[in-house]
């Protein structure tokens, strides 16, 4: 029997993969016809629709993985993208290593929300569930076609299967690849949820504060996953390419990077809507265009039209239905925005100094920015497409323009939390934060002199930036609690939400901090290292001990072996490698790494040049662990804005009122 | 005009004019910051600007990588079958680079007409070419050839 099932597992998980596409077609087409007909039980199909899509896409994936798992390579995705002396978690990861297991993956997440869209959604009115829902089986529709028509993992290769699988790329082979593309894919497709609840909201032509309130948890969440992700990316990247770098403004980069911008950026508007039922249209705009964002993102990735780090094998006729899918999403919503946008203004006005205004100017920088992002990572394949030559954008030209522009940014960041909606004096911000403001600059001023002997200006600019950021944070606390009677009760007072707002703000502070001392601090060396020779940085000391060769699992290696001396002191001994891996005869550069808080050290094997020489990059990275510490912390601020109670309350109001709206509807 | 239409209007304006101001920074910096792409031909036939930062890819000529015995410095041939340019790089270079392989180089082309390199971009993997460099290795159909007859010959 357990035989039967190897050898079944692809064609059960393909059955059920149309099985799920004939459930995402019912959940587009039914509950949508059912808010027109007014039929109560055609809206009420949807969750079952969506909790039915899920179960067949979870098993489809399953079997995939079983396929995996149990090395049949007569399937030609698990042939290509594994091998039997992979160890079993690298057989399981090898799942999303390639183009049609990743896309499986990105439905697996899609179906995923979906099916927790219909879990929580019980408390919202009927038909503004089935619409929503329905959006996201059109959103699965284009999915399953896609992977159905284009990339189907469970494709065989018969009559004869190869013997051996041609192994996973060893780049995947490593605990970032486990779990980067899952957590970066929740991010992904979580933004399909605001997007489904911006599209049934132009439907209904309803976007009030309770519109807000229900879509503003999903958009925080999928906003938190993205962060993590992009986060885990950059991680992996510093640690597996072996170069050094955590961010190389690639366009798979770039892709992830660009939802992030406006997901921000709608995160922020949805809390002006949410509380003062502003920036109605601007909301719905933003929630498209992200979701339009992340589709780009992935026909980037998918089409290989860009030249990129990540770019693996790829497939043009992907792209192309990724593009057609793309424009026929943003084309739809926008047509639709267009002609039923002026139905959801709003009314309400604000003064000039106010957390309204601060906030757009949010919204305005942050789209600007990636405006920016987009032109310059689109911009080869506009000049190749217009014929003026080969060209590829480097980072001088975002760092020219993202920087300023976060930086501003960030400076007006401070000023958000101590504003007051609607209006706030002039002199009441003056006298909260010239104190912040003053402090910031001594810190920020001072650091550079003691940290390192050459003054960096831009060092300094760097720190003033994010402790004002911090110190502002901190004015704002102590002014909340003046009225309380101590601080821990004023403390918990405060809502989760405010918290959650510090937090990721503070990781936003945390990050600068990070990114600003990483780049202007960093000593690389990249040298030809003799067994024997000292390299001095700062106040390391690397010696080259030995070369010794190394049989791993699945690959041979050579090792360095160098000492680490801090101050004279032995500090430790540091082993990286170059490795060839057996079965595709890749070569892979292993960094060895010493992490800490304030520096990371880095020795990477670049190439061999004699017997006993090879050149080596030994770096010391200051802070560099504060860029992905800074994003975990705003992901926390998600959990922890997502766990505020308001939106639980919100959902014993509504389901009062829930209850009554079906009732109208039943009695209709 | 009533304060609510004069402030959206404000708004518009300010929008106008930083997101004009954007799209003009943005323009003048893709014009300092993109780097065209050159075979080895053009830039040994003197078309190409000098001092400027451009990316250039062709096939490393076998035989032609000169390393130094006390540093990283090392210089070698690229060709597209046409002509060879000499590269001057000093760094660590991709796993994969080699000699009979394509290889695409940013760099600015001297006055000498030798290419002072900042980066050298090798094949990926086994299974995957950059775009640049597979498209300099078969532009002209001759290139590939040119490239695998040099890597046997060799």
């Amino acid at each position: 029997m357990v035989l039967d099932f190897v050898q079944l597992a692809p064609e059960l998980g393909q059955f059920a993969l149309i099985l799920s596409l004939c459930l995402s077609v019912a959940l587009f087409v039914l509950p949508l016809s059912g808010t027109y007909l007014g039929s109560t039980l055609l809206m009420q199909s949807a969750r079952s629709l969506a909790v039915g899509f899920f179960i067949f896409v979870a098993f489809s994936f399953c079997c995939l993985v079983y396929s995996f798992v149990h090395d049949d390579f007569s399937v030609k995705y698990v042939a290509s993208n594994s091998n039997s002396l992979l160890p079993v978690y690298y057989k399981i990861s090898a799942v999303w290593g390639g183009h049609e297991g990743s896309l499986l993956l990105w439905i697996l997440m899609l179906s995923g929300w979906t099916f927790a869209v219909a879990i929580f959604s019980k408390s919202l009115p009927l038909d503004m569930q089935a619409r929503v829902l329905s959006i996201l089986g059109f959103v699965a529709v284009g999915f399953l076609l896609f992977i159905l028509l284009t990339s189907n993992p469970f494709d065989r290769i018969l009559p004869i299967p190869p013997q051996d699988g041609s192994d996973l790329n060893p780049l995947l082979q490593d605990i970032g690849l486990i779990i980067h593309p899952p957590v970066l894919y929740m991010g992904y497709v979580g933004f399909s949820v605001s997007f489904a609840f911006a599209i049934a909201a132009l439907l209904t032509g309803r976007l009030d504060s309770a519109w807000a309130r229900w879509s503003r948890p999903w958009a925080t969440m999928a906003w938190g996953f993205l962060s993590v992700g992009i986060a885990l990316g950059s991680w992996w990247a510093y640690y597996e390419l072996g170069w050094g770098g955590w961010w190389f403004w690639d366009p798979v980069e770039n892709a992830s990077f660009l939802p992030w911008l406006i997901g921000t950026a709608l995160i922020h508007s949805l809390a002006v809507t949410e509380k003062r039922s502003l920036f109605k249209s601007w909301t719905i705009l933003l929630a498209i265009f992200t979701f339009s964002l992340s589709l780009l993102g992935t026909f980037l990735v998918r089409s290989g039209v860009l030249t990129s780090v990540h770019a693996f094998a790829n497939d043009p006729e992907r792209g192309v239905f990724v593009l057609g899918f793309l424009l026929v999403v943003v084309g739809a919503s926008l047509t639709l925005y267009a002609l039923r946008a002026p139905v959801v203004k709003g009314s309400t006005g604000f003064d000039w100094v106010s957390r309204e205004t601060l906030l757009l100017g949010n919204n305005i920088l942050l789209t600007i920015i990636m405006i920016m992002v987009l032109l310059g990572t689109l911009y080869p394949l506009i000049a190749d497409a217009l014929g003026l030559g080969k060209i590829s954008v480097g980072p001088p030209y975002f760092n020219l323009f993202f920087l300023p522009l976060m930086g501003l940014l960030c400076l007006l960041m401070a000023f958000g939390p101590i504003a007051n909606w609607k209006r706030t004096s002039k002199k009441q911000m003056l006298q909260l934060l010239w104190k912040p403001w003053v402090i910031s600059l001594v810190i920020g001023l001072a650091f550079p002199f003691f940290y390192r002997d050459k003054y960096e200006i831009l060092a300094a600019l760097a720190v003033f930036i994010s402790s004002w950021i911090f110190i502002a944070l901190i004015a704002d606390i102590v002014h909340r609690l003046r009225n309380a009677e101590n601080i821990l009760v004023g403390l918990k007072k405060l809502s989760l939400s405010y918290y959650a707002m510090i937090v990721a703000h503070a990781g936003i502070a945390v990050t600068v901090t990070g990114i600003g001392l990483t780049s202007i601090y960093t000593e690389q060396r990249d040298i030809r290292m003799e067994v024997g020779q000292h390299v001095e940085v700062i106040d390391y000391e690397f010696v080259l001990e030995k070369l010794e060769h190394i049989d791993g699992p699945n690959y041979q290696a050579e090792q360095a072996v160098i000492k680490v001396m801090q101050d004279g002191k032995f500090l430790r001994e540091m082993k990286p490698q170059k490795r060839r891996y057996l079965a595709s005869g890749n070569t892979m550069t292993e960094v060895a790494l010493d992490v800490g808080l304030f520096r990371d050290l880095y020795v990477a094997m670049g190439e061999p040049l004699t017997d006993t020489a090879w050149a080596m990059r030994v770096h010391l990275k200051p802070f560099v662990r504060w860029i992905w510490l800074g994003a975990l912390m705003m992901a926390f601020g998600a959990v922890l804005a997502v766990a505020d109670k308001r939106y639980r309350k919100a959902i014993k109001v509504e389901q009062q009122s829930g209850i009554a709206t079906s009732g109208v509807l039943a009695n209709e | 005009m009533h304060p609510v239409r004069k402030q959206r209007l404000m708004i518009v304006i300010f929008i106008v004019v930083f997101s004009s101001i954007a799209v003009g920074l943005m323009a003048y910096a893709l014009r300092e910051n993109i780097n065209l792409f050159y075979p080895p031909s053009k830039i040994a036939s003197g078309d190409v600007p000098h001092n400027t930062r451009i990316r250039a890819g062709g096939c490393v000529k076998p035989g032609s990588i000169q390393r130094s015995d006390t540093s990283l410095e090392i210089h070698f041939l690229i060709t597209d079958g046409i002509a060879d340019v000499k590269v001057n790089f000093n760094g660590i270079l991709p796993d994969l680079f080699a000699e009979g392989e394509a290889a695409v180089i940013n760099g600015v082309v001297t006055e000498s007409g030798e290419i002072n390199a900042s980066e050298v971009l090798a094949k990926h993997d086994e299974n995957y070419t950059p775009p640049e460099v597979a498209e300099a290795m078969k532009d002209k159909g001759e290139h590939q050839k040119t490239c695998e007859g040099l890597k046997y010959g060799a």
